[in-house]
């Protein structure tokens, strides 16, 4: 990591260049499971990011004191016991949303971003700059989650946080509710990434030709 | 839930609500490691064997929180223990056979970061299945993930050989894959009720 990076850098970093879900694949888990509609995939998301906050803010500012031999061992019991607060909160919140996301609350704790952020960032980094990363990623990761969730609860219901936006003739693609629409939904968009990513490419190919031809 | 019969668990957790292709638990290892079908089957036997060890763990483990009282520990609990059980397998088989563990390789620290471990630890207990019934349920779940595993092992192995366009390599592509076999998957709900 370079030092003069700013918080902000390391704040827009998560957003796009390095997005959790559409440019690093990580913690594919929850973002196929509970996605079938924007509001779980919202409230997921959220979930997800304010542990990656919590847990990014703990490991940075115990980095000194915890010994290398069992730190990741020490990062799981921090990361358990932000995702046992968030269990209990969203519990007492809305009984409805706790249903709907179920075990997957619980099972924040196994999400592989948010044991990365710790070991490949937290561990090395202030408390300060430790925190941005983890707003960036977590909302990226929220960002990427609502982006999925609101494709499939279009497609799969003709309706958008639950209000309808077709009319009844709609014919619904329900497979697009079914786990199996969850793979495609997220396929289409890493389409879309890579087809973004291969234009800049070549854009920037033909401009260095362009120049080349320029100076012979 | 909790009368089911042990066949009905079986057919459950290995088919009609497979851990990969319907909760979408051990995606990362699916994608991850099912390039070559012997990796992939040598994977899943793997994760099999931690997925009935820790099963019979958090099943004694809810029976003590329950009995202390203390449901809130049970994530703090799982995950601890879910580690540390990895950790003894890796000793253990490095004692027993020196070959084994070189061909597993990095695959067995990775299991603790396996979703679908934790994730079966949680059913279980939500379901509140018996002693017998977990061990049904961890055999079926670890079926489930092994032949999810290999089949799509089989699957990308043929894709090597074909020509997709530039865009779709990688990720993208494995993904499309994963989601017809979910499809194919599908075929089996209401087997075993």
């Amino acid at each position: 990591m370079a030092s003069s990076k700013s918080g902000t850098d390391e704040f827009i970093k998560g957003l796009w260049n390095e997005n959790p879900v559409f440019v690093q694949v990580l913690g594919m888990c929850p973002v196929l499971a509970v996605s079938n509609t924007a509001m779980n995939a919202l409230a997921m998301g959220l979930a997800t990011a304010f542990v990656l906050v919590m847990s990014n803010i703990v490991v940075s500012s115990l980095r000194n004191f915890i010994p290398k031999q069992v730190r990741i061992a020490t990062y799981i019991l921090i990361i358990a016991t932000f995702v046992t607060v968030v269990d209990y909160v969203i519990q007492a919140v809305s009984l409805d949303l706790y249903k709907a996301l179920g075990a997957f609350i619980s099972l924040i704790v196994v999400n592989c971003l948010i044991l990365g952020r710790a070991e490949a960032f937290a561990s090395k980094n202030t408390v300060a700059r430790s925190t941005m990363d983890g707003l960036g990623m977590g909302i990226g990761f929220a960002f990427a989650l609502f982006c999925l969730g609101a494709v499939r609860e279009i497609l799969g219901n003709g309706a958008l946080f639950g209000a309808q936006l077709f009319h009844d003739s709609f014919e619904k693609w329900v497979v697009m509710i079914l786990p199996s629409g969850g793979f495609f939904t997220l396929a289409a968009w890493l389409l879309l990434f890579n087809w973004l990513k291969q234009r800049k490419a070549k854009k920037e190919e033909t401009a260095a030709l362009a120049l080349q031809k320029e100076v012979a | 839930m909790a009368d089911d019969s042990l066949w009905t668990i079986f057919i459950n957790a290995s088919l009609v609500n497979n851990f990969v292709l319907a909760y979408f638990l051990g995606i990362c290892p699916f994608l991850g490691v099912s390039a070559k079908l012997e990796t992939a089957s040598r994977m899943g036997g793997a994760v099999t064997f931690v997925m009935l060890v820790s099963s019979i763990c958090a099943f004694g483990i809810q029976t003590l929180l329950v009995a202390i009282d203390a449901p809130y520990l049970k994530l703090i609990a799982f995950i601890a223990v879910i580690a540390s059980t990895v950790q003894l397998v890796e000793m253990f088989i490095k004692k027993v056979s020196p070959a084994l563990f070189r061909s597993l390789g990095i695959f067995l620290p990775l299991i603790t970061t396996n979703c679908a471990i934790l994730g079966l630890a949680l059913f279980q207990t939500n379901k509140g299945y018996s002693f017998v019934q977990c061990i049904v349920y961890a055999l079926g779940a670890g079926a489930g993930f092994t032949l999810a595993l290999v089949l799509m092992a089989g699957l990308r192995e043929k894709l090597e050989m074909a020509e997709v366009p530039d865009v779709t390599k990688g990720t993208a592509m494995a993904l499309m894959i994963a989601g017809l076999l979910s499809v194919t998957f599908m075929g089996f709900g209401g087997l075993g009720g």
